[in-house]
């Protein structure tokens, strides 16, 4: 049978940063709307709003996503992952870590997306090369780094043991 | 912001042309969402509802059989980019799957969204044609297959009517002793330029067939026969001095139109630098070197 969904009554059942969300959502609801309005997780930043800069990813059982061009019904049974989610308590990841080291972070505005893209590149490939980090950060724009040093850190996070969660 | 919609989400093929039967022109087919959501967005098109095909058995499946080889609608690019099956048997296509947009956009876009959306600016349908694609279409009244070349109408234009779906794309995988290169341009997000060129080479080091594909300078990607003939029974030391007139009989034939891209006129010319360069990789790759040549805001798979 089809699972017909009506624009006003979606159940929307996931996990949000390790913690179990059950929300009534419409069809038409963007993630990055469930994210920022309906869970107060402002970390995803719509931007460009045509998936082209990144600001808005998020790790969606695991792989990076642009919540801004993403239905939020589609997220049903996922762990989602925001960079809310990143630190434990007051202990950050060491993907945090690296950026303030490195110095990978101006005005912020990219910052969480670059490190959730990053988060997913690191658990896929431990231990990237530079080249593999710029191709997979192809799209999360940065207008102030010039990415050298977020490439930096995301390299450097690589090198260490304990980043290779 | 959207517009509300209706979801609905079948599971058969037969829920899902009820639904196009019910719906018609009131309905979106949607896979991936990559980019009929940015239309809704700007609300380029209004449509009640969405018919999420993703649920659809079989759609997604990887498959080969009597030499062929067999996408289906929802694979994503990501899919495309890490299957075994492919990375063996068109191992092109897969390279070209890594270079698709960005690594969001992968995860969630499909290989029958992209060729069914038939955005001029996309790597997939030039790549494909270089395979000899063929799309795999069904509706209530039965299945159908059409070559992608006949397939892509124009700019966002295809054959597939409206009570009918993409359900796969069909490959030709190249045979033993060939070798291939697809070169994509542009400083946007989507390619300004593609190329896609692959000769097979005879056991006494000619060559045998060759395929030559342009895409996005166009309403259209399209193969170009006339110039494949040209390349026939050429060794790749032959080749590589032929670069100049291949690309320049290239550059001779391709439709180019202005857009935000750029003119005519230098889709054109970029076509026959591209070609040129596709030319010099795929006669490198046929003497057995390396080809290791890099270009400002380019890609060499």
């Amino acid at each position: 049978m089809s699972d017909t969904h009506t624009p006003s009554s979606c159940s929307l059942a996931c996990t949000v940063n390790g913690r179990a969300v059950a929300l009534e959502v419409p069809a038409h609801a963007l993630l990055i709307d469930v994210l920022r309005e309906r869970l107060d997780l402002k970390g995803a930043k719509r931007s460009c709003d045509m998936q082209v800069c990144g600001a808005c990813t998020v790790l969606v059982d695991g792989a990076p996503v642009s919540s801004c061009t993403y239905l939020a019904v589609e997220a049903e049974g996922a762990e989602i992952l925001t960079v809310e989610g990143l630190s434990h308590g007051d202990t950050l990841d060491p993907l945090q870590e690296a950026f303030i080291e490195h110095g990978a972070v101006q005005c912020g505005f990219c910052t969480s997306g670059m490190l959730m893209s990053a988060r997913a590149l690191l658990a896929e490939d431990p231990v990237p090369t530079r080249e593999r980090v710029a191709h997979h950060l192809r799209g999360n724009l940065c207008r102030c780094t010039g990415y050298s040093k977020v490439i930096d850190a995301i390299v450097a996070c690589g090198r260490r043991p304990e980043a290779r969660a | 912001m959207l517009r509300p919609f209706a979801l609905y989400r079948p599971t058969t093929l037969p829920e899902l042309g009820d639904l196009l039967a019910e719906h018609g022109g009131d309905a979106a087919i949607y896979a991936g969402g990559t980019e009929l959501l940015l239309l809704l967005k700007e609300g380029l098109i209004r449509v009640r509802c969405l018919i999420d095909v993703k649920r659809v058995a079989g759609l997604d499946a990887i498959a080969s059989d009597d030499g062929a080889v067999t996408i289906g609608a929802t694979v994503r690019h990501r899919a495309v980019e890490q299957s075994p099956l492919l990375l063996e048997r068109c191992p092109l296509l897969a390279g070209v799957a890594a270079h698709v947009a960005n690594v969001r956009v992968r995860h969630v876009g499909t290989v029958g969204g992209n060729l069914a959306f038939a955005d001029p600016h996309s790597d997939l349908a030039t790549i494909c044609l270089a395979f000899d694609a063929a799309m795999s279409l069904w509706s209530r009244g039965g299945e159908r297959q059409i070559p992608l070349a006949e397939f892509v109408l124009g700019a966002y234009e295809t054959a597939r009517r409206e009570d009918e779906i993409v359900t796969s794309v069909r490959l030709r995988p190249w045979p033993q002793r060939t070798v291939g290169a697809y070169l994509k341009f542009g400083v946007y997000e989507r390619p300004t330029l593609g190329v896609a060129l692959a000769v097979t080479m005879s056991p006494a080091g000619q060559v045998s067939e060759a395929r030559l594909a342009v895409g996005c300078v166009g309403p259209r990607p399209r193969r170009f026969t006339d110039v494949e003939r040209r390349a026939i029974g050429a060794t790749a030391a032959d080749l590589a001095d032929a670069a100049k007139p291949l690309a320049d009989a290239t550059a001779e034939a391709v439709d180019t139109v202005d857009d935000l891209h750029g003119s005519a006129d230098y889709k054109r010319e970029m076509t026959r630098v591209f070609v040129r360069r596709a030319v010099a990789a795929v006669a490198a790759r046929a003497a057995g070197r390396e080809f290791d040549e890099r270009y400002a805001h380019a890609v060499v798979v």
